[in-house]
């Protein structure tokens, strides 16, 4: 069942030639069989999976099934799924069932599509490599000395070694388009407020989108479908008509207006992925568009800002876990202090507790303005250059990582040197526009993403540019070994 | 801006988390040197500039003031680590 499409699967159901039941019983025996290599799954929910595969296959056979009905997907460990363990990947949250589905899953599940799973992420999504999971670092199926990326590393291990056709993800600094980077998919963050973020444990209130993870431009268009759209639930969520994002796929590129800004290919870009970017570039170029530089400022001010902002609304945002109403709570605590500062000391890993502390300082008496204020005010600059840049040009495109996928340990050490990975994507979440990353090649066997960001409700045009891309490319076809097992880097990693 | 222990020790009670000592060495490093990354941020002048919370500039959507989900106390009580007769259980608070 490896590396088949979300549009091929459902061209199968519907021809008949395997149930959704088999190819979903297929693809779980597959990842208890493969997935100890990767660790890409903290969970396989094997019993609702048959449940909604059955299901999928009564309205498959009753002629009322949609695209994704019946089709498998796995969902980032932050989506609650209801009656199933949602962990976020902390010890915090190890045995919480949630009472209720959240909004993107019960879209997905009135689509049909069938939840095989939770995937492995970096803790409470903090993180850009996958390491600071509760449950392990995740390696990366093209290399297993590399990570896969973060926050949403293990969606993008799962469908780059072919276990699942895509997955779901989230990105408040570029944990969607990073991973998908590092392991050759598509993965796109929608604009600020086009996906519901009811029921996604809550990270970054300001910063947070959920998005899909495949292998192809019209499987991302296709899960956006489902994802998207107004919710009641979300105070965030836009009132806006969600358009068919598979619509616009097939219109040439023409006269399109691509912004290059000189920000992006600066001295702190590897070279190799700079030059597999600017051939990426040329083709498109070749494909009718213009390129034109540009620049965007207030670029690098996006690290200290985001860093403020981000640590901030997760000090808030994580205050609720006390050890009371639900998840972990520490052992004979002697008194309500005791419980809430042991609860929260045993349940929460060092980088989590590290960005509580941080934002918890950047929010206290005296340093406000200096710090919080002061990142909001930047973050308008980041937000004005694009709003000016978008002004002269359809799209912006770069690298969306300064480097390929860098070695399992090598940042560890340092959390400074692992928030400047992110120079290149979190400019677009502070400014809430949408942002994808299409595999543009590889350095030394790792890939590298084309980094397309576009204007408020833009997505459509994204997955245009990167499907018209993608029909005179195959760097989106490749795949670690037809196994979905690197034997080369089997070897050197055993 | 280099914090000492004493202000780790500080900001821990504020975000309710227990650190060991040696714990706050290390904290104390690693924040000291987030913050020092933050600071390349006091070096721009944003005299004027209105402060962003949200990219839309969008403000808080009300909903009717209606009930919309019933009573869920069985399925909040079920997922709570201590609970009896349908009450959350802390430590003792008042004598």
């Amino acid at each position: 069942m490896t590396n088949k499409t979300l549009v091929q699967i459902s061209k199968d159901l519907a021809a008949g030639e395997y149930s959704s039941r088999e190819i979903t019983q297929d693809i779980i025996a597959d990842i208890k069989a493969r997935d100890s290599i990767y660790n890409s799954f903290i969970s396989v929910s094997e019993h609702l999976a048959l449940t909604q595969a059955d299901a999928a296959d009564a309205r498959i056979a009753a002629g009322s099934a949609e695209i994704l009905t019946g089709v498998p997907f796995a969902h980032k460990d932050l989506f609650c799924t209801q009656g199933h363990a949602t962990t976020a990947a902390s010890k915090m949250l190890e045995n919480f069932v949630p009472p209720y589905e959240s909004t993107v899953g019960q879209r997905l599940l009135s689509a049909g599509a069938v939840c095989v799973g939770k995937t492995n992420m970096d803790e409470f999504a903090m993180g850009s490599s996958n390491e600071s999971s509760f449950f392990g670092a995740v390696k990366n199926p093209w290399d297993l000395n590399a990570v896969p990326g973060g926050s949403s590393g293990g969606s993008a291990a799962a469908v780059a070694a072919g276990l699942v056709p895509a997955a779901t993800g989230t990105d408040t600094g570029g944990s969607i388009r990073q991973p998908s980077s590092f392991c050759n998919l598509t993965g796109i963050k929608p604009t600020y407020g086009r996906v519901s973020r009811f029921g996604i444990i809550a990270y970054a209130s300001s910063l947070d989108q959920a998005g899909p993870m495949c292998q192809t431009a019209h499987d991302a268009a296709i899960m956006l479908n489902a994802m998207a759209g107004f919710d009641e639930q979300d105070s965030t969520s836009q009132q806006r008509e969600t358009p068919d994002f598979t619509a616009e796929l097939n219109l040439p590129l023409n006269g399109l207006k691509v912004g290059l800004p000189k920000e992006f290919f600066g001295p702190g870009l590897n070279p190799q992925v700079a030059e597999c970017i600017m051939a990426a570039i040329k083709q498109i170029e070749a494909l009718g568009a213009q390129i034109i530089d540009i620049s965007l400022p207030n670029l690098e001010l996006s690290i200290p800002a985001y860093y403020v902002i981000a640590p901030s609304e997760a000090s808030s945002n994580l205050s609720r876990f006390d050890g009371v109403r639900y998840g972990y709570r520490c052992d004979q605590p002697t008194d309500l202090m005791d419980l809430y500062c042991r609860t929260r000391a045993e349940g929460f890993g060092t980088e989590v507790k590290r960005r509580i502390m941080v934002g918890t300082y950047a929010l206290s008496e005296g340093y406000y303005d200096a710090y919080y204020v002061k990142a909001q005010r930047i973050r308008r600059l980041i937000k004005d250059d694009f709003t000016r840049a978008l002004s002269q040009v359809d799209v912006i495109m770069g690298p969306v990582a300064p480097t390929p996928a860098f070695d399992l340990g090598s940042n560890t050490k340092d959390p400074v040197a692992m928030y400047l990975e992110d120079i290149y994507t979190l400019s677009a979440n502070m400014a809430g526009i949408p942002a994808m990353s299409t595999p543009a090649g590889f350095v030394n066997g790792r890939p590298v993403g084309l980094h397309i960001m576009g204007n408020y409700f833009a997505e459509a045009k994204l997955l245009n540019i990167a499907h018209q891309y993608q029909q005179v490319t195959d760097w989106h076809l490749q795949t670690p070994t037809s196994s979905g097992m690197p034997v080369s880097n089997t070897e050197k990693g055993a | 801006m280099a914090l000492e222990n004493a202000d780790i020790e500080k900001i821990a009670i504020l975000a309710r988390l227990q650190v060991t000592h040696s714990e706050t060495n290390d904290y104390a490093n690693s924040i000291s040197s987030i913050l020092s990354l933050m600071d390349q941020m006091q070096q721009v002048d944003t005299e004027g500039v209105e402060p962003l919370s949200n990219p839309h500039d969008a403000t808080q959507r009300l909903r009717k003031d209606e009930v919309t989900c019933g009573n869920q106390r069985e399925a909040f009580i079920a997922i709570a680590p201590a609970t009896e007769d349908g009450l959350y259980l802390v430590p003792k608070v008042l004598d």
